[in-house]
């Protein structure tokens, strides 16, 4: 019997998430633009509308007291944002003109790489693919980068409003004019706790959703405005660590082939990292296309795997680890962009649009970019005789995207993730004609399928998972502990998902989920998956897999600050 | 009536905790938070204030300038005043230093009651309020469950190893609470957004009228002179019941005098 | 050195963990040992002390002294600390005495070293030893000046005998008037159902590995033979099995008993942190690599359901047999 996740999804009604203000006016909070998500996008665009709007004192004063807001689900600006990562500067370079590269908190520049193929025990290296060349590039913490954006947000006039979920859209009449806000204090069963507050009605002239992998809200614009392109998205879940280590790494690596296996059915495309943090730390992370089949596949384990791999062990002995996260990464790349960036008042940026370059693995230079030319776009319709939610008023969005290098970075590799579904060799191969020919050939744009569409098998792949030792190699739940995720454990859920279903699929659940939050029994037939909410780290993962992510209490979920 | 809340800057839960190996004290560099059980005094502080319908919350810390940020966490909450003493010549304050500084800062607002969380996040310590209520010589009610206020009188149940006691005493007073009175309020995204706007005061010891040398170092009287680690917990031991393992562990109790 | 220990009592004993104190102060061979009692009708109690080292006794027997309060005892001490010139106070830790050691700390701008679970002599200084940042680290502390206050760690130090020939001095009241004004209006009798967790000296606290709610009454049987508390972990209060109040861990209460005694606890970290302040961790699970049992000081793997019955039975002889 052939099991797809898909088939097996909850009925979730985007319709559900758009709304009219129901607040009374008195009590709706007015802001001129409203940025969701503090993450490199978010902050871009809150910068550079800080920026323009310093130069532009009338336009500011009519925007009110709070000009620009940037909504931030997590307790603090970074506790959500996990990366490699490796940043191209261009963007910080677009969006600081005149500032020097050395006085942003990265981490120092790439000094040197290495690409290896791996095999249980040997690491042969090859050349590094042209896409995958970093020179000139910087090894940043996206956390820690995020904070030093928020504060120069700040310092520009942002009013940044941390812990509070955006759980609606506010579109009445095919316009959108904000967001509502989800409640808090809410029990396991929704009902209201003596300390509930409700959500708040934020009204804003421009709306723009820059809410990362799997936006809740950017989810429900898609459907609502129908902006889906050509194919659906589909996504990557990284896991990784940061280690503080007595020797420097002195370059940046990333690793092919073991612990994945190279079949096309397994379908196991991705490969891991591990770069420099500083002279003390470093981070270790495996990234695994969320298309994978194995019932078995647990990325988490695969990292912990990884990490025996003599190669990798040299460069943690006698270190210690101080940091875990896991986080989805869009993979679709030209080809899942949905067809339009903007609807009357909307503008969406970053890795909720999925302007993600696969094969160099890079987005933070694009998040920041797309964020730059939001607050562009905005600005412009903010001017005087214009109206934001008119229709077309924020096509200059689209166009300044399709002008910027992110339309032609992403158009060149359109092709190559699609490729590595046909296994490692093939795949291999034809990025390699891809990438010479500049895009050119093969002609033509692949189809790409849903990630719950992809069939389940089962191999056993289980049993070769390392034992966490404490010291190399660790569970998940110490995991979820190292994240700082204290979720309240009276929290509602806000996991869509079929309990009762065919037990293969609940173990798949159970082993894809890097935060144990899917536990199955022991038995036969038909199971009941048990859902251990607050463990929940957020990273989206169940979204691509046959269930849905909502937004979760505002606060919640990880306090990432290494990642 | 005017409520003064004691409120502290602690590190972030999440940031790794450091003691500065120069120093030797609490690494206090880092995110900052409200020290989660100050939060509970806030709370009952603006609930006594909402019902009686009028009055004023104020909070009072000392702290670096950073701590701002925290007690903006309260202003958000509802409070109406914060006022920070921060000077560099009261960090490392121990408790006859703190008391000393928050002793005047207090005699300064005049409060009618003095609320404080029952201990802090960082240091454990479970005792400022006796002290500050000795000094501004003023009744003194601790682990505060349940607090009421009428007619100038104050009654609390108090929670001690044996049960509850209650105890009342006329205001002005100082009541601790304990984190099990009340369930915190989250603020709202008015408050938080207001809290900017709301008076916030910052002085020196000098413009307190605190002499140096009664605070910080100079001024405290308690000092730390090394950090180990903890000693070790002894032989740990693992059996396999073979029918006697209640036996076993019943014997492992009597000698350790754990019976 | 001329050393005070203030000795606490409760329904007519005197609080095992001051006389503790006592006895470490005896051992140390602190010089001027001297105890202090005070209430209403504790004058029988002030001679027991002399039996754990104490040269002179104390004693302030008043009306004003009966509520378990804590102003009026400081203004006794204050007095009593300043016309004898006593350098050193020390304290077991309770509700009532952290409070009257800082009341005294504020009093005599005297330094207070509190939570500490170590006292030794050094170079002929005085050094409390502490934990720190959740028990991870230790902390050597000092005072600089006289007179020094202490506040020691309930559970620290056991009571020794070590009589020697002492006296009993009675002390008269006189009260501030800011020190009367708070009044006990109802004291706290003795709850029937045992201590909270947050106090209880003995802890046994039941996780999955119990197999269903009903099983929590072994915890039960054996909490009371050990005159202690029941405590549940974050998954079985989850399913429904216990209520939250007992909950242990992370995102529930941090207790530090002498004794912990876990029955079908896995131990994943998220457990631990509530519970590693714990003097002594007695673990049983049927599941020999369970996480518990790399911080349990006796690890028991076997089947909970057939050893708590038996332990409760065990203890509650070996109670009654004396």
């Amino acid at each position: 019997m052939i099991l797809r996740p898909a088939d097996y999804a909850p009925r979730i009604r985007s319709g559900d998430f758009v709304v009219e203000p129901t607040d009374p006016p008195d009590e709706r909070i007015e802001v001129g633009v409203l940025v969701v998500g503090a993450g490199p996008a978010g902050l871009a665009c809150a910068i550079r509308l800080g920026q323009l709007l310093g130069e532009a004192p009338e336009l500011a004063e009519r925007l009110g007291d709070v000009p620009v807001a940037v909504l931030e689900k997590g307790k603090a600006t970074g506790s959500h944002l996990l990366s490699g990562a490796v940043v191209d500067p261009r963007g910080l370079r677009r969006l600081f003109r005149g500032r020097r590269i050395e006085e942003m908190p990265l981490l120092g520049p790439v000094m040197g790489e290495g690409v290896y193929f791996l095999t249980r025990r040997g690491a042969t290296r090859i050349p590094a693919p042209p896409t995958m060349r970093n020179h000139g590039n910087y090894v940043a913490s996206l956390s820690q980068l995020g904070r030093w954006l928020a504060e120069q947000a700040e310092e520009g006039g942002a009013t940044i409003l941390p812990q509070t979920a955006a759980e609606k859209l506010l579109a009445p009449g095919g316009r959108v004019r904000g967001v509502r806000t989800g409640d808090k204090g809410r029990g396991r069963s929704g009902e209201e706790l003596p300390n509930f507050e409700p959500g708040s009605d934020i009204l804003a002239r421009v709306t723009v959703l820059a809410e990362g992998t799997q936006g809740h809200l950017t989810g429900v614009a898609l459907d609502h405005f129908g902006l889906h392109g050509a194919n659906p998205q589909i996504w990557a879940l990284g896991v990784k660590e940061v280690w503080r280590v007595p020797r420097p790494l002195r370059r940046v690596i990333h690793t092919m082939g073991w612990p994945l296996r190279a079949g096309a059915r397994y379908r196991e495309f991705g490969g891991s990292f591990i770069y420099p943090m500083g002279e003390e730390m470093v981070t270790v992370g495996m990234v695994v296309g969320l298309d994978y089949r194995d019932v078995e596949l647990s990325v988490h384990d695969l990292l912990q795997e990884l990490k025996t791999h003599p190669l990798v062990r040299r460069i943690l002995a006698g270190g210690e680890r101080v940091a875990w996260g896991a986080k989805t990464i869009p993979e679709g790349g030209f080809l899942s962009l949905p067809s339009r960036l903007h609807a009357p008042g909307l503008l969406i940026a970053g890795d909720g649009a999925g302007l993600v370059n696969v094969p160099a693995l890079k987005g933070i230079h694009y998040a920041l970019e797309s964020g730059r030319l939001a607050a562009e776009a905005a600005f412009r319709a903010l001017q005087p005789g214009e109206a934001p939610g008119r229709r077309g008023a924020l096509a200059s969005y689209d166009d300044s995207i399709r002008k910027s290098f992110i339309w032609s970075d992403l158009k060149r590799v359109r092709n190559m993730r699609q490729a590595f579904g046909r296994g490692f060799w093939v795949g291999g191969a034809l990025a390699g004609a891809m990438t010479a020919s500049r895009g050119a050939f093969p002609p033509g744009n692949s189809k790409i399928e849903r990630d719950s569409e992809q069939p389940l098998i089962v191999t056993g792949r289980a049993g070769r998972y390392p034992a966490p030792d404490g010291k190399l190699t660790f569970d998940k739940l110490s995991s979820v502990y190292l994240s700082g995720s204290k979720t309240r454990d009276d929290a509602p859920n806000h996991i869509r998902l079929r309990r009762d279903v065919p037990r293969e699929l609940a173990q798949m659940w159970a082993r894809m989920c890097p935060a144990q939050v899917y536990e199955v029994g022991e038995g036969e037939g038909e199971a009941t998956v048990e859902v251990t909410a607050s463990n929940c780290i957020q990273c989206g993962a169940i979204t691509a897999k046959g269930g849905r992510l909502t937004p979760a209490e505002g606060g919640s979920g990880p306090e990432y600050t290494l990642t | 009536m005017k409520i003064a809340v004691c409120v502290k800057q602690v590190p972030e839960a999440t940031a790794p905790k450091r003691i500065d190996p120069g120093t030797k004290r609490l690494d206090r560099s880092g995110e900052g938070t409200l020290n989660p059980f100050d939060v509970h005094a806030v709370e009952e502080a603006l609930r006594i204030r909402d019902a009686s319908g009028e009055g004023e919350v104020v909070l009072v810390s000392v702290g670096p300038p950073r701590a701002l940020e925290a007690l903006r966490k309260a202003l958000a909450m509802g409070a109406d005043r914060a006022f920070l003493v921060s000077d560099d010549a009261a960090a490392g304050s121990d408790l006859v230093a703190t008391t000393a500084i928050l002793g005047k800062a207090l005699e300064r607002e005049a409060p009618d009651l003095v609320l404080f969380g029952q201990q802090s996040s960082d240091a454990d310590g479970a005792v400022l309020w006796a002290a500050v209520a000795d000094r501004l010589r003023r009744p003194l009610i601790s682990q505060a469950a349940e607090l009421t206020c009428s007619e100038g009188r104050v009654r609390a149940k108090r929670q001690t190893e044996y049960g509850y006691d209650v105890i009342e005493a006329p205001l002005p007073a100082v009541v601790a609470v304990s984190d099990a009175i009340n369930e915190p309020r989250y603020p709202s995204l008015k408050g938080i957004m207001g809290a900017k706007r709301k008076p916030q005061e910052t002085v020196s010891l000098a413009e307190l009228g605190v002499e140096a040398s009664a605070a910080g170092e100079a001024g405290s009287k308690t000092e730390v002179y090394a950090l180990g680690d903890p000693p070790p917990r002894g032989e740990s031991r693992k059996i396999e019941d073979d029918g006697s393992a209640a036996e076993q562990i019943l014997s492992y109790l009597v000698d350790r005098k754990l019976l | 050195m001329s050393t005070l220990v203030f000795l606490e009592h409760h329904a007519g004993e005197l609080q095992k963990d001051s006389l503790g104190v006592l006895s470490r102060a005896a051992s140390l061979g602190l010089e001027e040992l001297s105890a202090a009692v005070l209430g209403s009708g504790v004058r029988d109690l002030a001679s027991r002390a002399g039996q754990f080292g104490a040269g002179t006794v104390y004693v302030c027997d008043d009306p004003s002294l009966e509520a378990p309060l804590p102003q009026p005892r400081v203004d006794v001490l204050a007095r009593l600390v300043r016309e004898r010139s006593i350098d050193t106070v020390l304290f077991a830790a309770t509700v009532l005495t952290a409070d009257v050691a800082a009341g005294l700390s504020a009093r005599l701008a005297a330094g207070l070293n509190w939570d500490l679970t170590g006292l030794e002599r050094q170079d002929g200084k005085l050094v409390g030893k502490r934990p720190a940042l959740g028990d991870s680290v230790y902390v050597d502390v000092g005072w600089k000046s006289e007179p020094r206050i202490a506040l020691i760690r309930s559970g620290t130090f056991e009571p020794q005998g070590a009589g020697v020939e002492s006296k009993v001095e009675e002390l008269t009241v006189e009260l501030e008037d800011f020190s009367r004004a708070a009044t006990m209006v109802e004291q706290a009798h003795e709850e029937s159902e045992g201590p909270s967790i947050e106090d209880a000296d003995v802890i046994v606290a039941g996780g999955r590995g119990l197999g269903s709610p009903d099983n929590f009454a072994l915890a039960e049987a054996l909490a009371r033979a050990l005159g202690g508390a029941v405590a549940a972990t974050r998954a079985v209060v989850d399913a429904g099995w216990y209520p939250y109040a007992t909950q242990v861990g992370q995102t529930g209460k941090t207790v530090s008993p002498r004794l912990y005694i876990a029955c079908g606890i896995s131990g994943a970290i998220q457990h631990k942190v509530g519970m590693q302040g714990s003097g002594t961790v007695i673990a049983i699970n049927k599941d020999p690599n369970a996480p518990i049992f790399e911080y349990s000081d006796l690890g028991v793997v076997g089947d909970v359901h057939a050893i708590l019955p038996k332990l409760t039975e065990l203890v509650e002889a070996r109670k009654a047999g004396g």
